[in-house]
């Protein structure tokens, strides 16, 4: 894991990065309607939770949720992983690509978390990589991994004009 | 009514429609299907709930990963003798440019579909199916 990341989160000014992401998260029109929620944020990732409900089942006979909806919710973890690591600089950073990894079924009626960590960070590219897990991250659903690359706009919602992070790529 | 009869149903009218309602995540994101002679494209509308980032406006990429998987999985239904679920195993997703708020389109191949397994690849795109906006590969199994 790359130490800037957390110089990042401990750069001034202060800012509450996890309220920004909070307020981020709700713009994200689909994730609402996922219901998705920010549970925690650290400089080792974030954990997003994915309620259950009836209208992501993939599986009308067994009830069980779409590997879509877990896929929106790696997406959508994997990005604010990439904003933590970014932070308090803010990019506009696009999915390059994505793999998952369905390793279980999840089970009816459950809540699905993802955990989520930015473990390399470049001039150009972040890359993530993450788990789904009901209660236990030892037991996973998924695990993912997914690259985004930075458009340098430095478009900044929560700057501060703090200067550019060395990277080797 | 069971998978196989809804498909059998489909199969007779060559209208799949009821299949994509079958599941309500497919309902949710709007999937349709087109028949265009002997094969199928998909369609996912554009929808103000599919909506990832706001200002663009652009789909959600989860939103394009749902609609690839599952019309992945539609295809390899549609090919079945005995139609059922197949389970993902793992899905590739490449994100080739930003999927704009308007009408996608997705084509399947079944590049190989075994007893155990199948191997289909998967494009989007919106104005042109010569600038797509997404490639997918997806594994899934069959038993």
């Amino acid at each position: 894991m790359s130490t800037d990341k957390t110089e990042n989160t401990q750069a001034k000014p202060p800012f509450d990065l996890e309220r920004m992401l909070r307020r981020y998260l709700k713009e994200v029109r689909h994730s609402m309607v996922l219901g998705m929620e920010l549970k925690q944020v650290s400089p080792e990732g974030v954990l997003v939770r994915l309620p259950y409900s009836d209208k992501i089942v993939g599986n009308p006979e067994t009830g069980v949720i779409h590997g879509g909806a877990i896929t929106s919710l790696m997406d959508q973890a994997c990005g604010l992983a990439v904003a933590v690591a970014l932070a308090p600089e803010f990019d506009i950073t696009p999915t390059i690509d994505l793999r998952i990894d369905y390793m279980r079924p999840a089970e009816p009626g459950k809540d699905v978390f993802a955990f989520v960590e930015a473990y390399r960070k470049t001039r150009q590219v972040v890359f993530t990589r993450g788990i789904a897990f009901h209660e236990d991250r030892n037991r996973p659903i998924a695990h993912c991994v997914a690259n985004f690359t930075r458009m340098g706009l430095n478009k900044t919602p929560w700057s501060n004009n703090t200067p550019k992070q060395e990277g080797e790529a | 009514m069971s998978l196989k009869d809804t498909l059998a149903q489909c199969r007779a009218a060559d209208d799949y429609s009821a299949l994509v309602s079958a599941v309500p995540y497919a309902k949710l994101l709007g999937i349709g299907c087109i028949k265009t002679g002997d094969e199928v494209i998909f369609t996912l509308p554009a929808l103000r709930d599919n909506i990832g980032n706001p200002t663009l406006p652009a789909i959600h990429g989860g939103v394009l990963g749902g609609f690839i998987e599952h019309s992945a999985i539609l295809q390899v239904i549609m090919a079945m003798e005995e139609p059922h679920f197949p389970k993902v195993v793992d899905l590739s997703l490449d994100y080739l440019s930003a999927g704009h708020f308007r009408d996608s389109f997705a084509e399947c191949r079944i590049l190989r579909m075994g007893r155990r397994l199948a191997n289909v690849s998967v494009l989007v795109w919106q104005t042109s199916k010569n600038e797509p906006v997404a490639s997918a590969r997806a594994h899934l199994l069959l038993s």
